[in-house]
């Protein structure tokens, strides 16, 4: 009999499909029209935006809040080029997305034909792994191996070129979800003998802390890492990648370690003699000096890459494996120790160092801060809360009470200003029946803020809460404290007027310039239908403390802000 | 310290291309590199040499480890290996001079695999030491240029690097 043939872009659809794919992110070109001309016939819903990059962004934002890959198309050249800061923030973040991108024809490749780019080329350093598609033949094969790689071991994106003649050669198919590269065999298991000394260790430690991250939330550990400080007494530290992993009103969280850490979570980490680190990386944000990070301790790493163990710093304890697995052998045997002396110190150093910046206002102008905490105290639990970069992004870091993990979405390796309006939109998509806030600064917003016209057109209920002091606030902080004041570029002369501009897109504009009239912008966001845009006016130089200087021990505190 | 690393890859295209490009974004050098068939078909083999500390050399072979087409990677440095790599060398070879050069390469066991009028082209292999060694005393002769192959290496006894 003869076997059944399939075009490769039914191929590509039909996959999608079976790996229970429910949206694609993306945007039609030349290269890529066979694909959207078979998307056009099938179920599989897709989300049009307006910029390849939102796409990459809005695809993150989605599995982030879902744990599954986000799946987005585009075309070649270009289209694939507007899509590299997007893989790349995911790649550093650890989000799995599966990109699929149209490339010139086969017997073009090489000549510099029209909107030709080596994709794969490109993103070789910024994707888990990628792939040219030569035959139709090759994509079940391919298309199954990138949905592996990206949900599994450490998360991450995967991108497929595919020549516009493979979407309409023809193959047999038959696809299979099982996989088997002989090169990626990631260990979830932890090894037993460490486990038994990891519990050793924690059983004998006087001054723990869990320092926790984006692996936690990625491995779903939450109720593993609840339990462990609950019952042993640790107190818990998260980075800003981990913030959602342990509830943010208990008392035994400290909050953010780092450079705009908490004071308690810097000093916790100087002074522990023990520190059960469970998927972190160590960034150079959060260790400041490396020689002076954590001195006194004896350092647990848990992580599913084995890379990260022992990048940065020296550890006594590694542990290969998920984080969650590794985390419930751990409880198993777990014996807790005595650590009331230590709990006594730590709750001395949170009374004595709050959090500054619980003002209202300034004179005339509103504290950012302020802001950050009516729209947290106005917000239910479930809520989502995506950022942008900077300044806006560290202060919802300490004043945003966030309960839940995926539901705070923040760039936080590569640091990209555009990547939280369109990550929003992702993760409306992803949880249509909660609450999504994205709150943005007047420049970050501007470097996606034609997705507007995305939101809009599919009655997207989004808050976008822009903090705007009308200054590139963090790069002007650096130039205030490290550059004598000399402000260069980071006046955002020539803002427009951010309500107008909503308006103009459809979408509903408020703005806010006292705290009266914030908590009533709020109130009111949170009842409209659709996207609605709040433009907080605020204190425009204030700055995000506490911090340490870059390269300096994190016990070395800028301590400044005002505090009530 | 010089460690061989002895690279086990899937024989697909670009694999070279994401093991250069590894090294270069991770600040990690190369001293050199040799790449061929291993006796499994699909699967090729890569020697490379890297110059560093252990702690550098642990981060290199863990993140050889991540690209996807790496299938094993073994430090041939820790045990005893056989390691040999081969050089031509082009040396001038005046009439007068031709006998002593020839006593230098029958002393290193090279051979001489093409004269011409006024040059020499000689074959050497072995370790870096020899290479070194020959090209020390042959630059005396004006040496006019030479091509090398990269080490190649294979550990001793009956054992052998795997794919698994």
């Amino acid at each position: 009999m003869k076997k059944k043939m399939t075009k490769g872009s039914a191929m590509i659809i039909s996959a999608l499909q079976k790996e229970g794919v429910e949206i694609v992110f993306g945007y039609p070109g030349g290269a890529v029209l066979p694909l959207y001309d078979q998307l056009y016939d099938s179920t599989l819903r897709h989300l049009l935006v307006r910029h390849e990059q939102a796409a990459a962004h809005a695809a993150d934002g989605y599995a982030r809040v879902t744990g599954k890959p986000g799946v987005v198309f585009a075309t070649s050249g270009p289209g694939a080029t507007n899509l590299v800061t997007g893989i790349a923030n995911a790649y550093m973040d650890s989000v799995p997305l599966v990109l699929i991108t149209g490339q010139v024809p086969s017997g073009f490749i090489g000549t510099d034909a029209f909107q030709e780019a080596d994709i794969t080329g490109i993103t070789l350093p910024v994707t888990k792994h990628n792939y040219l598609v030569k035959n139709a033949r090759q994509l079940p094969g391919i298309l199954s191996e990138a949905f592996y790689l990206a949900s599994t071991g450490r998360r991450g994106p995967v991108l497929i070129d595919v020549p516009k003649d493979v979407f309409d050669q023809e193959a047999h198919f038959d696809y299979n979800v099982e996989c088997e590269i002989p090169g990626y065999n990631p260990t979830y298991e932890g090894h037993a003998g460490q486990i038994s000394r990891a519990v050793k260790e924690i059983r004998d430690a006087k001054r723990p802390v869990i320092f926790g991250g984006g692996g936690l939330i990625r491995s779903g550990s939450s109720a593993a890492l609840e339990e462990l400080a609950d019952r042993a007494k640790i107190p818990v530290i998260l980075s800003l990648m981990g913030l959602g992993a342990y509830p943010g009103d208990r008392s035994l969280f400290l909050g953010m370690p780092g450079m705009h850490g908490s004071i308690t979570a810097n000093y916790a980490l100087s002074e522990a003699d023990l520190i059960i680190a469970t998927g972190v990386r160590f960034d150079d944000r959060v260790t400041g000096k490396l020689d002076s990070f954590a001195s006194n301790a004896r350092i647990i790493h848990i992580d599913i890459d084995p890379a990260e163990i022992g990048k940065n710093v020296k550890i006594d304890v590694p542990i290969v494996g998920d984080v969650k697995m590794v985390l419930e052998s751990i409880l198993k045997k777990l014996q807790p120790g005595d650590t009331a002396e230590w709990l006594k110190q730590i709750e001395n150093w949170q009374r004595q160092n709050p959090m500054p910046g619980g003002l209202k206002s300034s004179g005339s102008a509103m504290k950012p801060q302020y802001v950050i905490r009516e729209i947290s105290r106005l917000c239910d639990e479930n809520t989502i809360v995506a950022t942008d970069v900077g300044q806006h992004q560290m202060w919802t870091a300490q004043h945003f009470m966030v309960r839940k993990p995926c539901s705070f979405l923040t760039s936080g390796g590569l640091g990209t200003m555009g990547y939280g309006f369109p990550a929003s939109i992702g993760a409306k998509l992803a949880a249509p029946d909660q609450k999504v806030v994205c709150i943005t600064g007047d420049g970050s917003f501007q470097m996606n803020i034609q997705e507007l016209a995305t939101a809009v057109n599919n009655h997207l209920d989004i808050t976008i809460a822009i903090i705007n002091n009308g200054y590139l606030g963090m790069v002007r902080q650096w130039q205030d404290i490290f550059y004598d004041k000399r402000y260069a570029h980071t006046l955002m002369e020539g803002n427009p007027d951010f309500v107008k501009l909503a308006e103009a897109y459809g979408a509903k504009g408020m703005r806010a310039c006292d705290a009266k009239e914030a908590t009533a912008a709020i109130e009111q966001a949170m009842q409209e239908k659709g996207p609605v845009v709040i433009d907080f006016t605020v204190e425009p130089e204030e700055n995000v403390y506490p911090m340490v200087a870059p390269n300096r021990a994190i016990n070395d505190i800028i301590i400044g802000g005002d505090h009530s | 310290m010089k460690h061989v690393l002895a690279v086990l890859v899937e024989d697909k295209p670009g694999v070279l291309t994401r093991v250069a490009g590894l090294f270069s974004r991770r600040g990690f050098n190369i001293d050199n590199i040799a790449v061929g068939e291993t006796v499994t078909p699909g699967i090729s083999r890569m020697t490379i040499t890297v110059e560093g500390t252990e702690t550098l050399v642990e981060q290199v072979i863990k993140q050889l480890h991540k690209l996807v087409n790496v299938i094993k990677v073994s430090n041939l440095s820790e045990e005893p290996s056989v390691m040999r790599e081969l050089m031509l060398i082009k040396v001038n070879a005046e009439v007068g001079s031709r006998s002593d050069i020839q006593q230098i390469v029958e002393t290193f066991r090279g051979k001489v695999v093409d004269v011409s009028p006024d040059s020499m082209i000689i074959e050497v292999t072995g370790n870096e030491e020899k290479m070194e060694a020959i090209k020390l005393l042959l630059q005396h002769y004006e040496i006019k240029e030479i091509v090398r192959t990269g080490k190649i290496s294979l550990l001793r006894g009956s054992r052998i690097t795997r794919e698994s």
